[in-house]
């Protein structure tokens, strides 16, 4: 059963459209992942979803309440963990979850219970009572974490709880996500970390420039291409009229299919070969006739990467690149504030 | 907002959180409030040295300028608290703080503003306090309890008056900087033209006008009479050049001015906290 239905949701910031027509279908007690590059727009759907910005246009419903109109029902409903993590520097960290406990009117006796018992789950007893200013990356993003779970929340909202994370940390809320899911709690995780999404995720959806470009189950996306990964260079560093020759080559041999060139890496040929043991062979004979050589070929199962480099000509970590160039941080943080 | 009893109760324990949120801060980094105590007290002690010789004549009602100066320096700190009022949420607004109130299932948003104006009217209490009783130490006398309650009422006015404005800028300046800057333009200039230092007729006719126009004026005097034995709310506070006002008529149009910043301001907080 559905539990979130978005339908087409756009939202602009000024010249910036950062949501395009956003159609999704979240199942209940689902991890749902949102991959993309930042400034792919994942923190807006999400801050959409937790009443903090009001789209142009479309519907968002929770437990069939609908977002826009009702939302402190849904703030209810909702457990939150926003990317930038924001605690009082001068409360202690139990101080902080007192006090989010009574924002969400919580009563004195389950709210004792609650702390306790996250302050256990998160495995921050040991420096749970100094204050939120010395705590490093990873105890202030599972302090934060514990904020958004008092209330025991149907829906939980986390805009990247792992960016810049010890292991240690990122162990620990991986196994609290897992836990969560067991108990029946709607998770919607962005992150722009593959494996992140890969491991956790049952749904995910790749959004790219406020659009989605792909979604479904990460076995399901991966095993779309058929076959294994390849990425086959003929020199180092080649270019856009040598790669073309070769991509012609390799459009003859049966069994290779979806070939991009990666222009960002070298003008690298990336395809998708049948499992065929003799397919390889055929694809060394072919360039050496064509008197090409290989420089470097590697051969790996399909990952969300490649899904997302199918759908836009780029990896993941390019359009990263691309992206950090291409935003003005400033001016989203002003756009950010009420 | 649905008024129920669960509503009423959530209500309560939404501002007492907050309240106590910024109790903690102040216990934690007390420099400012110190500093809103020590402050006025120098001035009292630096002004009062400085005009001690002053001709009584010019000082109506009162037989020291140390006695004149008290009820000025009682509003100017509360005042400047109040006008400062606006920072914590102006950081809460930058750090991102703000919307982890904004995503929680508040009663009513109202109980961020009524949080800050508790602590900032507790706040401006124990600081006039401790003015007023150093004053008293001084010699300048101490108000009775009718008037103490007339100081009181008047602070708790001035400074839901200055809140909301301050609380208004903190949604509509850009930065904490910008809030800074312009209360570092507004707060001693206001001081200045209003009769916390000197009384009307010692001023120039243009800046007459302007105290008699300046809501600090409205407060400081009733203050100011508040402390003499003899006290009612009809008794003449000041003589602007447009007319004499009483005690009730100061008290009475910083009422209306705080209702009137109450009712403009509230548009712009149900937008940004809505």
């Amino acid at each position: 059963m559905n539990q979130i239905q978005i339908k087409n949701l756009s939202k602009n910031y000024l010249d910036v459209k950062a949501l395009k027509k956003i159609n999704i279908n979240i199942a209940e007690g689902s991890l749902f992942g949102i991959l993309g590059p930042n400034g792919a727009g994942k923190t807006t759907l999400l801050r959409t979803l937790a009443t903090l910005i009001s789209p142009d246009e479309g519907t968002i419903k929770i437990n069939n309440i609908d977002v826009i109109k009702e939302p402190r029902k849904i703030r209810e409903l909702i457990g939150y963990v926003a990317q930038e993590i924001a605690l009082d520097k001068i409360l202690t960290g139990r101080e902080l979850l007192d006090f989010q406990a009574d924002l969400y009117h919580i009563d004195q006796s389950n709210k004792l219970e609650r702390i306790e018992l996250l302050i256990n789950q998160l495995d921050m007893q040991n420096w749970i009572d100094r204050k939120c200013g010395t705590y490093s990356g990873g105890m202030k993003r599972r302090i934060d974490l514990a904020a958004g779970l008092l209330h025991l929340p149907k829906v939980l909202i986390l805009d990247e709880p792992t960016v810049g994370l010890d292991i240690e940390s990122r162990n620990i809320i991986w196994g609290l996500l897992h836990d969560l899911k067991k108990d029946g709690m709607t998770i919607i995780l962005s992150s722009h970390y593959l494996d992140e999404i890969d491991k956790l995720a049952d749904t995910v959806v790749i959004i790219n420039d406020g659009k989605i470009i792909d979604q479904g189950n990460p076995t399901q996306l991966k095993s779309k291409f058929g076959g294994d990964r390849i990425i086959l260079k003929v020199r180092e560093f080649s270019d856009s009229l040598e790669s073309e020759k070769v991509k012609k080559i390799l459009e003859k041999i049966d069994g290779i299919s979806q070939i991009v060139i990666n222009a960002s890496q070298g003008y690298s040929l990336n395809f998708i070969a049948d499992r065929d043991k003799d397919l390889i062979t055929k694809l060394k004979v072919e360039l050496a006739f064509s008197k090409f050589k290989i420089f470097s070929l590697s051969q790996s199962q399909p990952s969300l990467d490649d899904v997302y480099l199918q759908a836009t000509g780029k990896t993941l970590q390019d359009a990263e690149i691309y992206m950090t160039g291409k935003r003005d941080l400033k001016k989203e943080s002003k756009q950010s504030m009420r | 907002m649905e008024i129920t009893k669960n509503n009423f109760i959530f209500l309560y324990q939404e501002t007492a959180a907050l309240t106590k949120r910024l109790f903690i801060q102040l216990k934690r980094r007390p420099s400012t409030f110190f500093a809103g105590i020590l402050q006025p007290i120098i001035w009292l002690f630096l002004f009062g040295a400085l005009f001690a010789n002053a001709p009584k004549d010019f000082l109506p009602g009162v037989d020291s300028y140390g006695n004149f100066l008290g009820a000025g320096l009682i509003v100017f700190t509360a005042f400047s608290g109040a006008l400062n009022s606006g920072l914590p949420l102006m950081f809460d607004r930058e750090f991102g703080f703000l919307n982890r109130l904004l995503v929680a299932p508040l009663a009513s948003r109202l109980s961020i503003v009524l949080s800050s104006f508790f602590y900032i009217t507790i706040l401006s209490f124990v600081q006039s306090l401790a003015i007023m009783f150093i004053s008293f130490l001084l010699g300048y006398g101490f108000p009775n309890f009718y008037g103490l309650g007339i100081v009181f009422a008047t602070l708790i006015l001035l400074v839901l008056f200055v809140t909301s404005i301050s609380l208004c800028l903190a949604f509509v300046l850009p930065g904490h900087i910008e809030l800074i800057a312009l209360i570092f333009v507004v707060n001693l200039p206001l001081l200045f033209a209003s009769t916390a230092l000197a009384p009307i007729s010692f001023m120039p006719s243009w800046l007459g006008w302007i105290a008699s126009f300046n809501p600090l004026t409205f407060a400081i005097e009733p203050i100011r009479i508040a402390y003499s034995a003899n006290f009612n709310l009809d008794l003449i506070a000041f003589n602007a050049p447009y007319g004499d006002l009483t005690c009730r008529n100061c008290i009475s149009l910083l009422f209306l001015l705080t209702i009137l910043s109450l009712v403009i301001i509230r548009p712009l907080l149900n937008k940004k906290l809505t």
